[in-house]
Formats: C-alpha cells, structure tokens, sequence
C-alpha cells in the first residue's frame, strides 16, 4: 500500500493512495496562493495599476519589461493569474480509479485533472460538495474571463531568469506548472463526472475496497472519508471542525480502529480562536460604520459568510446598524444564499429543526426580505443604481488578485475612515495587500478558521486511536514564525509519518487476511472438532470460485460415477492429479491402545519391539512392519492395497487432521 | 435453518392500512404502520397484539419503518407507539417526518372535532410519536444495531418517499412502499441498485394497468377542465395536501398562464401555503428539472392559484378547486361536493385511488344515489372522472423495478387479490421466481441459506489463485486448507500454519509397499525399464532417475532390491507420505501389473 502525495499545500491536498487493486485519489486541492505574485485585475481601468513602474534586472536587461511590474517594493507578474497544480508527473492520472472530494474547497483542481490526464474514472462527492463547488468555479472562471488580459507572461519562469529575481517570486515553487484558470466548459465536463453519494452510505469499489464518507463537520456536505476492506481501515481526515456552527456536527466514532490514519486539512491559523474573532469582526464592523466608513470583507460566496451574515442578524439591531446597508456581490451570490437554505439535511441539528416548522435554516433568508442585505451578481447593472454609503461590502476574491473587491479597495483604499476586514484564512492579508500599497485603508485581520487545532487533533487521536498517522510535513513540526511553539504540531505515538510535495510513502501496514464465503452446503458438510477450550478446528477441502474480487468456497464436486463403460478407458484417466491435497496430520501413537485396536480389528500374532525413539509393531502373518514414533509412523507392507487401507486408517484415527 | 418470515398486518391482499411484519435473521422489523380510510372501526388500525401476546413491543421488535407520509402508511403511528406502547426507534426520511406529524394532526382533528370520536390518539401523543423517529438520508447505512442495517432508494410517489433495504448479514429485504418508476412534474423516478435481495416485498395497486404516456393523460385532463370551465361549470378535485396536488397545481398553473385564462382556481385549505413551503425547503428531494432551476424561478409559488373560502363555493360562475380529503370520504372536499352534485354542468375529478367503502369509490363504481347520514338521498348528476394521477407503478413499472433489484423472490402487497394474481403469475414466468400475495395475518416463510464470511489467510488464498483461476470442470483443483474457530472470530488457513498457531508438531505418516516383479535382470536394468515406463504413462508427472538408482514420481520414491530367495524376481519399494496417498497407491497397483516387454 502506497500514497502519492501530489500537493504541499497542507489544506489543499492531493493524494493518491494505492490500496489492494485499486487507485484512489484523495481530494484534488488547488493551490491559489501562486497568484499573490501577479498583479490584480482591475474591473474598471485603473490608472494606479496601468502606470506602475517595469522592473528589471541589475544587468539594466529590460526583456522582462513588459511581464513584471514594481509596487513600493514588491515586483509582480502583470500577466493572467496562475495556479499551482498539483504534481501531474509523479504517477500516471489516467490509471486512478476514482477521486474522493472531502469539501468543496479541495476539488478546484479536478477540471485540470479529469479534463487532462485521460482519467476515465469516477468522482465521488456529496451534493452540497458538487453544487457549492460549482459555484466556486463558476465565480473563479467568471472572475478571470470577464477581465480578458492580452499578455500571459512566460520569460521570468525561465529557471536562469526566476534565479536573479527578488523574493517572493525567486522562491516560487514548480513554476513550470502552472497553468491559467480552466474554461466553464471544462468545468462542467468536470462536473459531469461527479457521482453524489450521501454520509455513511457504502460504496463498493470493484468489490475489493468499501469507501464511506462521514461528515466532516467543517462545511455544508464536507466528508472525511474511510476507505476499508474487511481487514484493514484507513481514514482520510481532511478538513474537519468539531465547533458548532452551521454543518452537521463531525462523525468521530467511525473513524476508530483504523490501520492508517491520513490527516490533513487542521486551522492554518493554530493561535486563533474562531469565536474570538467574530466578535472583533462585528465590533471594527460596528465601529468603521458609526465613523461614516465603508466596511470591506473579501469572502468567498459560500461558507463561513453564512455564519458572519448570522451573527450580524443578531447584532445589527442591537448595535443600532439596522439603517445600514449590506450588500454581498458576487455572480453566484443568489445561487449561494438560496442553496443554502435547501439543504436541511446537511446541516447541524438546530437549523434542521426548524425545516421542519417549515422555515428556512439560515436567517439570511429574513435579511433579504427585510432589505438589509442584498445581492448583486457584479458591481455593473443594479448595484450601481442602489448603491449607498457608508456600506459594508461582502465581495471575492479573497486573494484580492481578482473579482469585485478589486475595484472596491481601488475606491476605498484612500480613505481611513474605511475599513477592510480580512476573515478568509487562505492568504496572507499582507502579500494580498501588496500590490495596493501605500494604502489608507484600516485593515483588521479576523481570520475565522474552524478546522481542527492541535489540542483537538490530539484528543481526537486519543479516541479514535490509529495504529500509525501520516500528515503532511508542515504539521511534524513547529510552524516557522513560531519556532518555540511546541504545541503547535502533532504529538503522537508512534510518531506521525510525514510527506512532501512528490514524495511516495509506503505506508506501514501487511494485509494478512482476506473475506471469503463458505456456501452454506459446504459449511453443513464441515466436521469441527474442539482442540483447546474455545478453539475449535475444521479441515476443509472445497473449490475456490473469485468473481469481481469476492471468493467463494464451494463444496467440492462428487466422484463423477465411472460411465458403465463400452468406451475404453484410457490409461490416463486413472492418474490422479497431484494437486489434489491431503491434510496434515499431528498427534501420537500410543502403542498399547494400537494393538489394542488392531486385535480388535482381527489381527493376531502381533509382536511389539522397543527401539531408541519409539516401537516396531510386527504382524507377523501379514508381514508386515509398523514404525511408531513420536512424530513419524511408517507402513511397510506387501503390495496389499486392501490392507494397507485398513491400517491406514486405524492409524488415523488416533492423529487429528489440519 | 434460517429463514425471512413476512405477515402483513393490513395491506395484504388490500390497499389501505400498510403494517407488514418481517423477521429476518433473528430481527423483527415492522413495515410502515398505516390506518385504513375505508373502515371507522377497530378495522381501521392494524392488530397489533398479533406481534405478541405477551411481553413489550419494544422487546420485541428491533425498529420500525415508515416508508412514506401518506396516512395509510403512517397513520396508526401514534396509536401504536403511545396507546398500544414502542419505544424503539422509528425510522423515515427527514421529509416524511417534517410533514407526516401535520397529516396526522390533520386526521385527528377530523376524527375527534368533527366526528366526535373519544379515545383517540391527542397532539400531545403525536409529539411523543415524534420524538422516537430517526431521520434516514438517502442511500445512507443506518447500523440499527450491530448486525441489522437498513437503507433508504428514491421511490418518487410523494415527496420523501422510499424504498427500504433491511439487511442482516448477507440476508436481505426490500420493501418498496408506494413507489413511481416515470418522473412526474415534481418527483423524480424510483431507483435501486442490484442488490439482490432475498425477497422484495412491492406494492402492486396497479398490478394490472399499463397506463399510456403521462402526456396523453395530462392533455386529457388539461381538455376536461378547460371544457366545463368554458360551458360554466365548476370543477372539483378532491386530493391529499401534499403529493398529487402539488403536480396538478403546476400543471394548471402552466395552463391557465398559457392559455391566459380568468376562471379563479382554488385550493381549500390553509395547508397549501406551507406545503408549498415544504416543497421549497425539500427541493433535493423533487426532479432534476426543478432542481435545476428553482433558484432562478421556484416551481411552487404559484399565481393563479389562491386560497379557498367555504363561501366561495356558492359564488356563480366557473371555478377550479383543490379540496381535501382525496377520497371525499370527509371533510371540505365532501361538503363541495354535496354542494355542487345536483348541477350536470359540473364536474368531479379522481385523480387517484379510492378505498372501498368511501364516497368516492361509489361513484367512481357508477353509483349515481348516495345515501349520506340521515337518510338523505343525493343524487349525482355531475360529471364524474377519473384519472389516474396516483403516483404509483404500474405493471410495467413493477417488473421494471423487480428487473432491477433482481431478487430471489417477490412478495405482493397494498393491491387487490384479482389482480394480484394476474401480476403474481406474469412474475413467475419472466423472472422465474417464486411470488406470494399472503392475505392479512397469513405468514409466508421462506427458507434462507445465507454464507458464512471467514477469513482466509492472504498467502493460502494467493497460493491458490497462483495456480489459475479458472477452474477446470473436468479435474477441479481444491483448496486444501483448516478452519480455526474462536469465539465468532472464524479464520481459514493452510494446515501449515494451523500447525504452528496451535503449536503442534506434524506427525508424518509413511508407507512403504513392497512389488515383486518378475525380472532377472540386474536391479539397474530393471530400474531403468521402471522409469522409462513410468515416463511414458505420466505424461503430466515430474518422473526423475536419480544418480543412486531410485526413481521418483513427484515426491514418491521407488527403490529396486533383489529378492532374497528367488534371483529371479526383483521387489520395488514404493514409499510415500500420506499427503501422496492417491499417488502412491495409484503406482504399486500400476506396478504390480507388471512392466511391458522390452522393446526388441
């Protein structure tokens, strides 16, 4: 059993896991962070942008003139943002199997994955997984594609020329492979191949590997997964939370008894505490708005903005905001708000109870209809007619690369009186900032990440007790500006197995058993025998049928009756095959009781003669010599087939079959 | 021997009253706990002290099983958890149990209010009912316990209805419930995957109809209405809250809007609205169709179609209304009806089942005189119709589902026994399996032969598999191999590592035979002619002439002395292990008859 780990980036794996006959890939994550290096796309021309400084080498070689770009002393790409893929090389992609999606957040690269690499298998997700993830995609590509850029830069990926530029981008990794967004009609191919499947249900794999997921806790439909056959378990932890906020609550006791253990997905930000951070969030809200400020949140459309919208439900009046204006822009903004709200069964308990009244599970359904939040597909249309100030603002992409907030920090960043509120956790706020410096904007950095921390990790191994962990490398080890933090990574016995980007484990486990069925006529014909107390045994013989992976025992045939022959026989027919087995034999002789029987059976004239390790019993008359020993015993008779069979068998019946 | 033991306690040979009791593999399940619309008497609840005579329900039965929301399918509910005693758990889908317990206060409201029956289940038991049920997702395995699972497919009848597998094991049944294998405006189709149960146990209400194409039906009913519209009439619909009404509503509503019509529609009671939002809220449980768009456009907020007011139903001019019960056998759609049966220009439309015994059964039958209570005598000169909207497979679609599902044998419920015989018989043939219709409280059993799972030592099962995996019909090749048993924990290995696991040491058994043949030869030459005999026959067998003048056969070993009296006569030792006993004995008496004559 192997993993392939085709992603670094902790939160956005990509694994494929080798097991029994089968290739699984684990997530499909995207990493999004390559694009802080490129320069944002404007929605409406922006002279600041336009007119920034080329930058070049110290040579005075000006070829990269026109690709790179300099602001207060950082140097972009001015180019289409790219992404980080996740490793294509390191195993061929056409030969997985299937690809299992924990959330909706680590499947944006399955259109470059199942569009590219001649995949020709199944992906498995939950609903709110493929329509959540949908509007994800359809946000990005709508991003990209509605700012058409003419210039895809290519010369600073040179590796001599990526050498001699300043960090962050000297440092940037794999830049080889990356690649532009994928088209809508990639990803609805993408899309097409998805199979839904619900928590706990069973999914057989080519009947050798049983896949179930379980819920996650982290987002509407998110999964951990358990992939088992009926002797080995490994869990695939990927994105969970155990804090109560608007999903159904993590499934932690069928994760227990696993071989394996693979973790992956916890907080990126260990020291913060969600609950803390909402409240700082509606307080800078609150008080950026009282001021006569605009409030700026970069958001994704799905997901922990549910909650923020929540708590402003139940903060606005009381801290006397009710005249203010919220506005949520983005092209799947309705779609997000309305999905939400239709997939009761995903959801924690409380928001379930109240379909059942009937109302909607998510107060935002109340603010839209009350007019205190509205929704805008893009900041052209509508929104430019009802638009008022001050406002808060909800608004993608929280890279800041791209999207309406692009234009909004653009419009605000001069102020500050206004307010930009960083709760995604995915970017670092101040590479996002970078290419807005010198900005007057306040910045408030909230970022709200519910998945697991290293407390929770660790009381979560306890319970669930996983023969051996494996993580990614970034969780083995203190996080790097926090060196003396030793809290702050996985503690566990015996020590988690760690791996990098291209790296293939193997994971530590034997199989040593496999499922096989007795037919029940089989089965009736089976003689067990009790050898200790509570141990019994039973030596079969049967026909071993495999079909689709699953084997079978079945009883074996009957001696064909020799066809009442006219045909003449051939001498062949008689040889018996080799391969037919007979079963061990174990036990001793005890010699009295042999003779004994062998008396009984009407042998006389016995004769018994001690030797150095055991008895020679002699029948005279037969001519015959029987050799007991204590492991061994040995017939020399006359080529008397008839007797030979009767001594046989009196001697097996004091040895026990195996 | 094991065996899957069903009794229906209603629904069986009937529609109404859905109870069917099954054990399978030691569990007791009940399926669905329905009341009976044709009966107000004890009938109208399933016997449940059939179950057991003495001792708790909750004892004895492992869980409960609601298919559908449907009142002859969960009506008795309450009854029989709070009056008659469960405290099991009841399962259903999260939409059966957001609208089941409103149906059932509905029910009891008529009962009680305006029937005035005492002893009757109250609100506060329905709560109590409620609170023991457990939401199933679909195709989700709910573990009941550690040995009985069950799991919900899509059966499309009405909103959150489905089919159920109860699995024990490898022993498993399927109940469908109502079930609907064509899409209709709002549901989607049935499905299940191959599971091949041991039994499936199906609905057959329509075991004899093949109804024609849905869009045929559709324009019909769109002609009738619009018809006595036109002319003035009004039109009456009785129908359940939820379910069919719904699909009509959208079908009218698509009508009225395309062919800009202005006679009002209505739909009687305050329920609507919160149907609807029901609807809304389980959208994922509705067709693909609407799925896909409801967020541009929401399929159940209408605009033609506007609450009912009792007074309405005296205005002049034509109208359109949806009134409840659907089978007229109570309530407002009983009183409209009452109201407008006297005109010829009107019209009633059935658009589903009715129970006999029920207003609507009558007059569907023909009946054009009704007595009602106290004596009076109304006459019937409306129109009446008929169309089958009910969201139930027909006989194609039944044999549709049991193709899928391809089980071992079928069982008939919630349909009529004619009729069930005709179906029963066409199931025999084409799928060549047995098919039973019990009657109520008959017990079918049938015996079950379920296999054992072990687990088979991986080096044993891949040195068997190294050897081919065909397997020959002619010489079967068999896996040789012990079964240690400990506790329930069963594990299947060579007889090698038995040995070992158990520390025991292999006690060789050895024979070696002695054959006189006559040859005066030297003992080499006579060596020599063994093997080249034996060569020629065992043409499959490793024969070998080994540097010390024996011979061997795979590990059997012969040896040639000369004879201690008779220069004459040479004896072979034959000597082999128990292990090569078909061998072995094959050779001495291949040997003892002699070897041919030297080849000159």
């Amino acid at each position: 059993m192997k993993l392939y780990c085709l992603s670094g980036h902790p939160t956005l794996p990509c694994n494929v896991l080798k097991f029994k006959s089968t290739t699984i890939m684990l997530d499909c994550g995207l990493d999004m962070t390559s694009t802080l290096n490129f320069l944002p796309l404007p929605l409406v021309q922006s002279p600041r942008l336009s007119n920034l400084p080329s930058w070049s080498l110290k040579d005075g070689n000006a070829f990269l003139d026109k690709e790179l770009k300099e602001c207060s002393g950082h140097v972009f790409v001015d180019s289409v943002p790219e992404f980080c893929l996740p490793e294509t090389e390191l195993i061929d992609l056409s030969t997985v199997d299937v690809i299992l999606i924990s959330n909706y957040h680590c499947m944006m690269a399955l259109p470059y994955i199942t569009e590219h690499t001649g995949f020709t298998g199944t992906v498995y997700a939950t609903e709110p997984t493929l329509q959540i993830g949908r509007l994800l995609m359809e946000e990005l590509v709508n991003f990209i594609e509605r700012v058409p850029k003419a210039q895809s830069a290519s010369f600073w990926k040179n590796k001599d020329v990526q050498r001699l530029l300043p960090s962050p981008l000297k440092d940037a990794v794999e830049v080889s492979t990356w690649r532009r967004c994928y088209s809508m009609q990639e990803v609805n191919s993408a899309l097409s191949k998805i199979q839904l499947v619900g928590y706990s249900q069973k999914i057989e794999l080519f009947g050798a590997v049983q896949v179930t997921p379980l819920s996650s806790g982290y987002a509407l439909g998110s999964s951990n997964w358990v992939i088992q056959s009926h002797y080995e378990k490994v869990s695939y932890v990927s994105g969970s939370s155990l804090l109560t906020t608007h999903p159904q609550p993590m499934d932690q006791a069928s994760l227990k008894n696993s071989d394996v253990l693979i973790l992956t997905g916890l907080t990126q930000i260990p020291t913060a505490n969600p609950d803390g951070m909402v409240g700082e969030f509606c307080s800078n809200l609150a008080l950026t708005v009282r001021n006569g400020g605009n409030v700026l949140v970069p958001c994704y459309p799905s997901g922990v903005i549910y909650d923020l919208l929540e708590c402003l439900y139940q903060y606005i009046d009381s801290a006397g905001l009710s005249n203010v204006p919220f506005y949520f822009i983005s092209p799947v903004a309705n779609s997000s708000l309305e999905f939400s709200q239709i997939f009761a069964e995903w959801l924690c308990h409380n928001k379930q109870t109240k379909v059942y009244l009937p109302e909607p599970p998510f107060p935002h359904a109340e603010l839209i209809q009350t007019n205190k939040l509205k929704h805008y597909p893009s900041i052209h249309g509508d929104f430019s007619n009802d638009f008022r100030q001050p406002c808060v603002v909800f608004t993608g992409h929280p890279s800041l690369r791209f999207g309406d907030v692009v234009h909004f920090l653009e419009l605000w960043g001069k102020s500050s009186l206004n307010t930009v509120i960083f709760t995604e956790p995915d970017f670092s706020y101040l590479e996002a900032l970078a290419p807005y410096q010198p900005l007057a904007m306040k910045c408030i950095y909230c970022p709200i990440d519910t998945r697991l921390n290293f407390i929770q990790v660790s009381n979560l191994l306890k319970e669930v007790q996983p023969l051996h962990v494996v993580c990614p490398e970034q969780y083995t080890q203190p996080p790097p500006t926090q060196s003396h933090r030793m809290d702050l990574m996985i503690d566990c016995q015996p020590p988690a197995m760690s791996y990098h980007r291209a790296e293939v484990l193997a994971l530590p486990f034997k199989r040593r058993y496999e499922k096989i069925e007795i037919m029940p006529e089989l089965a009736d014909s089976l003689v067990p025998i009790e050898i200790k107390p509570g141990i019994s045994l039973a030596t079969v013989s049967a026909v071993l049928h495999t079909k689709d992976n699953k084997h079978v025992l079945q009883p074996p045939p009957r001696p064909t009756q020799p066809t009442s022959g006219k045909k003449r026989k051939r001498v062949s027919d008689d040889i018996p095959d080799c391969k037919v087995l007979k079963p061990l034999l174990s036990g001793s002789i005890p010699v009295e009781q042999f003779v004994q029987t062998l008396e009984k059976h009407g042998f006389s004239d016995i004769k018994v003669e001690d030797t150095a390790k055991g008895h020679i019993v002699l029948l005279q008359e037969a001519e015959t010599l029987i050799q007991i020993e204590e492991d061994s015993t040995h017939i020399i008779c006359d080529s008397d087939e008839m007797l030979r069979v009767r001594l046989r068998d009196l001697v097996l019946k004091f040895l026990q079959k195996f | 021997m094991p065996e899957i033991r069903v009794t229906p306690l209603g629904a069986g040979q009937d529609v109404g009253r859905s109870c069917i009791l099954v054990s399978i593999a030691g569990k007791n399940v009940m399926l669905d706990c329905g009341m009976h619309m044709g009966f107000n008497d004890d009938r109208r609840f399933p016997d449940f002290s059939y179950i057991t005579q003495n001792g708790r329900l909750t004892d004895f039965l492992d869980c409960v099983i609601i298919s559908h929301f449907h009142l002859d399918h969960c009506g008795a509910l309450p009854y029989f958890s709070e009056m008659v005693g469960y405290d099991g758990p009841i399962y259903m889908t999260p939409p059966t149990q957001a609208i089941c317990p409103i149906l059932l206060e509905d029910y009891r409201k008529i009962a009680v209010d305006k029937k005035g029956e005492a002893n009757f289940f109250t609100s506060q038991m329905i709560k109590d009912c409620m609170k023991k049920v457990v939401a199933v997702h679909l195709h989700q395995t709910v573990q009941v316990d550690d040995e009985l699972e069950i799991k919900a497919y899509y059966a499309g009848h009405v909103l959150g209805a489905a089919m159920f597998q109860i699995k024990v094991g490898s022993e498993s049944v399927v109940y469908t419930g109502d079930y609907n294998m064509t899409p209709d405006r709002h549901l989607g189709a049935a499905w299940i995957d191959r599971c091949r149960p041991n039994l499936l146990i199906t609905e057959s209400t329509y075991a004899t109809t093949i109804r024609d194409s849905k869009r045929c039906r559709e324009r019909d009913f769109l002609k009738k209405v619009h018809e006595t519209v036109e002319r003035g009439g009004k039109v009456l619909i009785p129908v359940f809250a939820l379910g069919r009404a719904q699909e009509l509503c959208i079908l009218l509503e698509t009508f009225w809007e395309r062919m800009n019509l202005k006679a009002p529609i209505y739909f009687s009671t305050g329920l609507t609205e919160k149907a609807n939002h029901y609807y809304k809220l389980f959208i994922t449980w509705t067709n693909q169709k609407i799925r896909k768009t409801f967020v541009q456009r929401n399929m159940f907020e209408f605009k033609h179609i506007k609450a009912f007011d009792r007074a309405f139903a005296d205005n002049p001019g034509p109208m359109v209304v949806f009134a409840t019960p659907g089978m007229l056998h109570a309530g407002q759609s009983l009183q409209i009806f009452r109201k407008w049966a006297g005109n010829e220009k009107n019209m009633v439309i059935m658009p589903g089942y009715c129970v006999q015994g029920t207003v609507g059964h009558k007059i569907l039958s023909g009946q054009r005189k009704l007595e009602m209570e106290g004596r009076q005598v109304l006459e019937v000169k409306m129109q009446v119709e008929y169309m089958s909207f009910s969201a139930h497979a027909d006989a194609k679609g039944i044999m549709q589902l049991i193709g899928q599902a391809e089980p071992e044998h079928v069982l008939l419920v919630h349909g009529e026994a004619k009729k069930m015989e005709f179906l029963k018989q066409k199931i025999e043939q084409e799928f060549r399996v047995n098919c039973y219709m019990p009657a109520n409280g008959e017990t079918v059993t049938l015996p079950t032969s379920p296999s054992i799972p072990v687990g088979i030592s991986l080096g044993l099962l891949k040195r068997e598999m190294a050897q081919g995996l065909l397997p020959d019909a002619k010489k079967p090749r068999l896996l040789q191999g012990t079964l240690i048993m400990k506790d329930s924990n069963f594990r299947l290995v060579s007889s090698e590592q038995a040995l070992k696991e158990l520390g025991l040491a292999e006690h060789q058994l050895r024979f070696t035979c002695r054959v006189h043949l006559h040859d005066a030869r030297k003992e080499q030459e006579t060596v020599m002619r063994v093997y080249s005999h034996l060569k020629s026959i065992l043409k499959d067998h490793c024969v070998q002439h080994l540097p010390d003048g024996s011979v061997t056969v795979e590990s059997i070993l012969i040896q040639a002395a000369a004879h201690s009296e008779d220069p004459g006569t040479k004896v072979l030792l034959v000597s082999w292990t128990y292990q090569d006993e078909e061998l072995g004995s094959y050779l001495t008496s291949l040997l003892k008859k002699g070897l041919p004559q030297a080849p000159s």
